[in-house]
């Protein structure tokens, strides 16, 4: 199904767009790193969630309250131990992953704390990075990466590959997956090569029974 | 400090006036006691709207008063406790909101307290006035509401001691608030905090001008113990950080040790004076209370020590504050009102606020705490707005 078949985005994000689509109805949702909440304020006008974010950033802690978003300061390298076991529908982790200190604890945790996981990343495998380094010889920086390597946050890179393994390897199934080639709002999902192709990475993931 | 950086010149509010309401149907208190009648003092700032629905009722602290803002005209130096935070274009709009800040009942500032007349008797209260709780705080502010005709408050805000009884508002009255914001509290008191308290009463019980209570008749007041009270307190609401920078190792007005009892150290002058400006303001036997309301404060031991069953029957949204070097009320005690709140599935945002200043932060200009404030209140003020009589 192609994206450009819809006439409207609310999240501006075609990654957003992508895993609100994957969020039923009146969910219970924990967003972490939400950033200024406008996921959740949408979420919450299109689809009546309620729940949570989580934030660190004191301006943008004020920002989520001055939109009327619930949002709880914390920092997501010390986990998710103010948050009970199942108290959420969905625990949502955009475009963070590669920026936390402890990644796989953070997946347990999301899985601990919610029925399902959604995870969005950038793929450290898509061509035009593994064309920087292949040819250029150089650490790729683009519109999702724009860092230099000594000044960046991302710490934790991987590939949509790699993400595969460790879900394997840590018993987490993954219910669906997309790729896209960018995050515009009216970007296409890839069906073809995503580890090579896709730019961001989407995933929805709940424990294996 | 300058002359002119001690006046409030900030207060926009200009004069404020306290008033009285007096109660004549008996209070029965948490305690099994019962007060036949009762007055409280408060102030109230802005006007109240036709649809009555811009209340907002401020919790003061263990020390604070009513006197939350605007200035005595007795007195047109010293501002309100939270006057940077109320008035006209602040914060707590006064051009938004009706304001209604009440003395605790059991203070020594104008309500009903232990320096108050036993209508019994005809004689001051002193050690006989009845213990009073967080929960009989409430009770009597539900009563100012009722006779203010404020059916539901716009929000209900308090620091400390103010917090707490912010959290028994939303658990005993849930209906009537609208939003409650909690800054600086705990559900309950630890053993250090109650340790801290016992060390503060012990002062004041064990001066010989104590006289178990019965100073006033003896035309004597236990400034020493109150004094060191008060020292203790302050050691608390600062943080060991602030002390440090505030005053260091810093010697008062020498430059050599003399080895004397006298003050040396810039912390100790700090201290004392701290200590000798209380002693003019605050009652002996009002503050052994007020301390027991503290450690009493527990709303969970209702409900078999389970916080989230205390807080299951709450309505309202919360906003709750915690400062990160605050170590009488640590952020630990904010996080867990906090998830208590998300085990019931109720509305919460929660800021732990890099500050220095330690417990008296909330009572501070620090800018993210200033920032999340204001934007939590800037809603509370338009949803007011939207609700018709």
């Amino acid at each position: 199904m192609k994206s450009n078949t819809n006439t409207s985005n609310p999240y501006g994000r075609s990654d957003l767009h992508t895993i609100a689509r994957w969020i039923p109805d009146g969910s219970r949702v924990l967003d972490l790193g939400c950033g200024n909440g406008d996921f959740l304020k949408t979420l919450k006008q299109e689809k009546q969630v309620t729940g949570y974010g989580i934030e660190l950033d004191a301006e943008k802690i004020a920002n989520c309250v001055a939109s009327g978003v619930n949002v709880i300061q914390t920092n997501l390298d010390q986990g998710l131990a103010d948050f009970d076991s199942n108290s959420f529908d969905f625990v949502v982790l955009s475009l963070t992953l590669q920026a936390v200190h402890r990644p796989r604890l953070l997946l347990q945790e999301m899985l601990r704390v919610g029925q399902h996981g959604i995870v969005t990343f950038p793929n450290f495998a898509h061509w035009r990075n593994r064309l920087q380094i292949a040819l250029g010889g150089q650490m790729p920086v683009s519109k999702q990466l724009p860092h230099k390597w000594y000044n960046t946050p991302n710490i934790h890179l991987c590939t949509i590959k790699d993400f595969k393994v460790l879900c394997e390897e840590l018993g987490i199934k993954v219910d669906t997956f997309a790729a896209l080639n960018s995050n515009d709002a009216d970007s296409a999902p890839i069906s073809i090569l995503p580890n090579l192709l896709g730019e961001i990475a989407l995933t929805k993931f709940s424990r294996k029974t | 400090m300058t002359q002119s950086a001690q006046q409030p010149l900030s207060s926009t509010l200009g004069i404020v006036t306290p008033q009285t309401a007096r109660f004549s149907k008996p209070l029965k208190l948490e305690s099994g006691d019962v007060l036949d009648s009762y007055e409280l003092v408060y102030e109230t700032y802005g006007e109240l709207n036709a649809a009555r629905s811009n209340g907002i009722l401020l919790c003061h602290a263990l020390t604070g008063d009513h006197h939350a803002a605007g200035l005595h005209s007795d007195d047109p130096k010293t501002a309100g406790w939270w006057d940077q935070i109320v008035g006209p274009g602040k914060p707590i709009d006064t051009n938004k909101f009706f304001v209604v800040s009440p003395n605790n009942l059991g203070g020594c500032s104008g309500s009903a307290g232990p320096t108050s007349i036993n209508p019994q008797t005809g004689k001051v209260y002193g050690p006989d006035f009845p213990f009073v709780t967080v929960n009989d705080f409430v009770e009597s502010q539900r009563r100012l509401a009722d006779t203010l005709e404020i059916s539901q408050w716009a929000a209900v805000i308090g620091g400390s001691l103010g917090g707490m009884q912010v959290l028994e508002w939303s658990i005993t009255h849930p209906e009537r608030l609208r939003h409650a914001i909690v800054i600086a509290a705990a559900a309950k008191l630890s053993a250090q905090n109650i340790a801290f308290n016992e060390v503060a009463r012990q002062a004041i019980r064990t001066d010989p001008d104590y006289c178990d209570g019965r100073y006033f008749e003896q035309d004597k007041v236990p400034h020493r113990g109150l004094r060191v009270a008060r020292m203790v307190g302050h050691i608390t609401y600062l943080s060991d950080d602030k002390m440090a920078s505030k005053f260091g190792r810093n010697l008062r007005d020498k430059t050599q040790l003399d080895y004397r009892f006298d003050t040396e150290f810039e912390v100790e002058s700090y201290l004392r004076y701290q200590g000798d400006q209380f002693i003019n303001r605050f009652d002996a036997n009002t503050y052994l209370l007020m301390t027991k309301a503290l450690d009493y404060f527990d709303p969970a031991a209702k409900t078999n020590d389970d916080l989230n069953q205390a807080l299951a029957v709450a309505k309202a949204k919360f906003l709750v504050i915690s400062f990160s070097s605050d170590w009488r009320f640590p952020v630990e005690r904010s996080r867990e009102i906090v998830r208590a709140l998300q085990n019931n599935s109720l509305d919460v945002s929660y800021a732990e606020i890099e500050s220095p200043h330690g417990h008296d932060s909330f009572l501070l200009d620090v800018p993210d705490y200033v920032r999340v404030l204001s934007a939590y209140i800037d809603r509370v003020a338009s949803e007011a707005e939207t609700i018709s009589p």
